[in-house]
């Protein structure tokens, strides 16, 4: 009897069905070939023709399948299988993950802290490098900088911003916009607000469509317009209580009377800090107009669709030749540059930022080193449970994918407490970053971030399952069921040893990056910055608008201001500046050699210009070199004289005594040396060394020329030294500052060593993050080591036994234990070290007087991991020098 | 090639009503089915199991007709076929169908025959 099943399975076969289903139909369908074989021979047929004949009706020439095919359910063939068995292995997971509660609570721990912090760098990253601004179309957004060969980046002088908005053709239109502090007045306390000159075209341009009222219309950016202010609305709801009658309302800002317009959304994302926004023609007339004043503007665009970057800035720079040979005097030398508006905001952090990335990479990598330890650990002792499996018929790859199932499972557990870790993590991170971090406000954790956590613990639980789903897979069922409960594979111990070398060698670089951190703020601190930082006080301050009217009363204004704040206890000395060193805000101006005019623009140079009253040396206590400082006699009647710093002085007069010399400066003309004091790193104490205009120049207020007095009058500094601690006394200074009109505020209460402390906050965020990152690896690179000694010390236990019987000594066996530790620990020590020679370069610039790869760091890093890695090892160490040979023994 | 299609669609078409017309009595097994259909066509309709059991396994599955295995001593299981409720009313609706074409078709061809 031909066997009918096995002929008919085979013309099944390429319908995949279901198991069960398959073994019905083959019954089903040999009942029916043999009953028509027996009808066949019952005829007369031979045996071969019969059972030719039979089988040919039955399913020849696969009608069978293509008729079936239509019927029964044919799952597609992967996928039905491979569903069918995800399920399983699904519930299978589940069920081992739950037996072992004590392993998968620790493996997830430690996948959270990695995936955790993973995701919340990214949430940083994604909210402010990878997302679009919350603007229409903001990849056309714009900011137009000058340049010149000093500078690759400068603030805008408004004549040629009119100039490039008139000419231009690649922009839909241009907006000029300066930051400023507000004085606000008349609804009681004196207040001062941040707040913005824009161009009326800066709403359009953002696409910002006001809450309430409207932008600012054209004919309101005139100089010679009433003024109107548009508010923001954390202004309004906070400071005017959401007035809904606000529109028309008049606010006294800076003595001007601005009647309310608009209001602008909740979720504006510009200038955040800004309250109010007043048209920008409204600033200063004599300052704005000069084409060789460059007031601090910044300057918008919005590229018509279908302009490229290239073809705009190509434009632009154009424009500013033609400007440069129009106007010599102010232009020569100068050119044009086009950024994407994001980039200009994001540029400076971004590479702290990928910094962080790569190391927080590093952090997951290790603690996936970690488990993958663990796992390959409890699939040793899972063998038997393989090799019955395999014994039974499970293919490897099933086993395979059993276990990536499994690991995937438990990242994905781990990363469902790694977004919460993530959610506190961010926040922490926040508090970490620098106030300047652009963006914060939308760091959230989004789809994206989601979509990212989803794919790395995916991609981290395939990582970490590999080696010990292969390692589970090659289990041979006869070795292992021969062998016993006390499996052991050398194979499995060489895969750990490369998973330890690995977290070692990992850990040295984010402890080197951290050590470079380090030592980089440490030097920082340790710079000296021009001037004695400690108990100075520093704080903004306006004038009445009261006095602002003339200059003669805005110089009184101050004389007195600075006699009552003299008079408070505790006051050493008090000034006045335009400029705080580190603090952000420079103030630069051009000067050239002689007495003659203004020459070509590239032939003048620029320097630190400080507008300052004569305490301001006394209260920084900035060493004076030469000749002497301001004094009180020193009034605008007088010849203006002017004090340099020593980098000015050899700059204009080397080898030779300045003082009394004279030498010309832009808008006040020929001014005389009266002193020459130390260089004081206004620029930052890493960054003043390398900056390109070092030269300083202080100059007198009193003899600022009345014209730019109001200028002057808004947004100055009072700088104050202090006996007792700087912040005990901001009270009484607030009450003296406000006047006889008690109108005048004081904010931004800032102690010098917090600004100090401000200005490498950068940095000191990245170190702080490197540190905890480091010490994270640095735990978890010896928990790693010292499980696998520990592990290996068990396996020895039957070969130390004999050892010590044989007479071994205790120094002997600890020697032996440790060697094989520490041989580990200095594969990972020495692949570690090169990695880090080479990655380090990376982070160059973040570095302040020490080189990347530091020979003096690095060796301290890896004198400090193998120091760890020998106390990880000693301790198994230990425990295997207590092993008794005879219970050893007995074992076997 | 044309003229053989068709052959088969007929045959499709009609065989569903063939088939549940021979379970409406008793249970049946797919030899058994495919044995009637050529003994009681006298040889004019002849299904080889390759399409029997497809079409028995549609009908199973529109409900019309369960299949159940049923072991007799002796012998092999075998699956017995037997009509459902639902099949029973698709029966009668089916042969009125085919009456009604039958008739139709026969008015006309003997329209033209006159």
């Amino acid at each position: 009897m031909p066997d009918w099943n096995e002929q008919i399975r085979k013309q099944l076969r390429i319908l995949n069905l279901k198991i069960a289903r398959e073994a019905e139909i083959v019954e089903e369908l040999a009942q029916h070939a043999e009953d028509r074989y027996r009808e066949l021979r019952g005829g007369g047929a031979t045996e071969t023709e019969a059972r030719r004949i039979a089988l040919e009706e039955t399913g020849g020439h696969e009608l069978l399948a293509r008729e079936l095919r239509a019927i029964e359910r044919t799952v597609a063939p992967d996928r039905g299988r491979f569903l069918a068995g995800l399920a399983q292995d699904l519930r299978y997971g589940f069920r081992t993950l739950r037996k072992n509660a004590a392993f998968t609570a620790v493996a997830m721990l430690a996948l959270a802290l990695g995936i955790g912090a993973n995701t919340a760098i990214f949430s940083v990253v994604n909210g402010v490098l990878l997302q679009p601004l919350a603007y229409p179309d903001p990849g056309r957004l714009m900011m137009i900088f000058e340049t010149t060969s000093e500078r690759s980046q400068m603030s805008v002088a408004y004549p040629n911003f009119l100039d490039w908005r008139r000419e231009s053709r690649s922009f839909t239109d241009m907006a000029a916009t300066r930051s400023d502090d507000f004085n606000f007045t008349g609804t009681g306390e004196p207040e001062h607000l941040s707040g913005e000159y824009v161009s009326a075209s800066l709403f359009p341009i953002l696409g910002v469509t006001p809450f309430m009222g409207r932008g600012f219309l054209p004919q309101e950016d005139r100089h010679d317009a009433a003024c109107a202010v548009v508010i923001g609305y954390g202004f309004w709801k906070q400071r005017l209580g959401a007035d809904p009658n606000i529109l028309g309302k008049v606010l006294t800002l800076n003595a001007m009377s601005c009647a309310v317009v608009g209001v602008l959304p909740p979720d504006l994302r510009f200038r955040e800090r800004a309250q109010v926004y007043v048209p920008i023609e409204q600033y200063d007339a004599g300052l704005l107009r000069e084409r060789e004043s460059h007031p601090g503007l910044s300057v918008f665009g919005r590229l018509k669709p279908g302009v490229t970057i290239k073809a705009a800035q190509a434009e632009i720079a154009s424009i500013s030749s033609v400007l440069a040979r129009e106007y010599p005097v102010t232009n020569a030398g100068h050119s044009a540059k086009v950024v994407r508006m994001k980039d200009d905001m994001v540029a400076y952090i971004r590479p702290t930022l990928l910094l962080l990335v790569g190391a927080v990479g590093f952090v997951l990598i290790i603690a996936c080193a970690n488990v993958a330890n663990l796992l390959l650990a409890r699939s040793t002792a899972r063998k038997r449970e393989f090799a019955i499996r395999t014994a039974l018929g499970a293919e490897r790859g099933r086993i395979v994918r059993q276990l990536l199932t499994e690991s995937v499972l438990l990242s994905l557990g781990a990363a469902a407490i790694g977004l919460l870790l993530a959610r506190w993590g961010t926040r922490l991170v926040l508090a970490a970053a620098p106030d300047s971090l652009p963006r914060s406000a939308e760091i959230v954790i989004d789809p994206y971030v989601l979509l990212f956590t989803l794919a790395v613990s995916i991609v981290t639980g395939i990582l970490f399952g590999l080696a010990p789903a292969f390692h589970g897979a090659n289990a041979n069922p006869q070795e292992s069921l021969k062998e016993g409960a006390r499996g052991a594979g050398g194979g499995r111990h060489r895969v750990e040893s490369v998973f330890v070398a690995v977290e070692i060698g990992l850990a040295v670089i984010l402890l080197a990056g951290a050590g470079l951190m380090m030592q980089s703020v440490w030097r920082l601190l340790r710079v000296d910055p021009g001037f004695d930082t400690r108990n100075i006080l520093t704080m903004g301050t306006a004038l009445s608008p009261k006095v602002m009217a003339s200059p003669p009363a805005i110089r009184l204004a101050f004389e007195q201001m600075l006699g009552r704040v003299a008079a408070i206890p505790g006051v050493q000395s008090v000034a006045l500046t335009n400029m705080v060193p580190l603090a952000g805000g420079y103030n630069e101006i051009f000067f050239w050699r002689g007495t003659g005019p203004q020459p070509p623009q590239d032939q003048t140079m620029s320097a630190m210009f400080s507008i300052v009253t004569p305490d301001y040396l006394r209260a920084m206590q900035i060493p004076l070199q030469r000749g002497r400082f301001f004094t009180d006699r020193d009034k605008l009647a007088a010849p203006p004289i002017v004090v340099i710093d020593d980098v000015l002085a050899r700059h204009l007069f080397p080898g030779q005594d300045p003082v009394g010399r004279q030498f010309s400066v832009m808008v006040l003309g020929t001014v005389r040396i009266v002193g020459v004091t130390g260089h004081v790193k206004y620029w930052g104490l890493d960054s003043d060394d390398k900056a390109k205009i070092r030269d300083q120049i202080y100059f007198p207020l009193l003899q600022v020329p009345d014209r730019f007095m109001s200028g002057a009058a808004v947004g100055q500094t009072l700088l104050l030294r202090t006996g007792p601690e700087p912040l005990s006394i901001v009270s009484a200074v607030r009450a003296q500052v406000a006047g006889p009109t008690q109108d005048q505020p004081i904010y931004a209460v800032r102690t010098m060593e917090q600004i100090m402390s401000g200005s490498l906050a950068e940095r000191r965020f990245a170190m702080l993050v490197l540190m905890v990152f480091a010490a994270t690896a640095m735990l978890l690179a010896a928990v790693g080591i010292y499980g696998v000694m520990s592990y290996a010390v068990t396996r020895r236990t039957h070969e130390l036994g004999i050892r010590v019987a044989l007479g071994a000594s205790r120094r002997e066996i600890v020697g032996l234990v440790l060697r094989q530790g520490m041989r580990l620990a200095a594969m990972g020590l020495a692949g570690g070290l090169v990695a880090a020679w080479g990655l380090t370069r990376l982070m160059a610039g973040l570095l302040y007087g020490v080189r990347p790869a530091d020979p003096a760091t690095l060796a301290a890093v890896a004198s400090l991991l193998a120091g760890i890695a020998l106390l990880a090892c000693y301790i198994p160490a230990r425990r295997a020098t207590a092993v008794d040979p005879v219970v050893a023994l007995r074992c076997e | 090639m044309e003229d053989r299609s068709i052959d088969r669609e007929w045959k499709k078409g009609s065989a569903e009503m063939l088939l549940l017309s021979l379970l409406e009595a008793l249970p049946r097994h797919g030899y058994e089915l495919g044995k009637l259909i050529e003994q009681r066509s006298q040889g004019a309709l002849r299904f080889h199991a390759a399409s029997l059991y497809p079409l028995l396994y549609r009908l199973e599955k529109r409900g019309w007709i369960q299949g159940r295995w049923v072991e007799k001593s002796g012998q092999r299981r075998r699956r017995y076929y037997r009509l459902t409720a639902q099949g029973r009313k698709v029966l009668a609706s089916q042969r009125r169908g085919w009456q009604t074409f039958v008739e139709a078709i026969n008015r006309i061809t003997g329209v033209e025959n006159a």
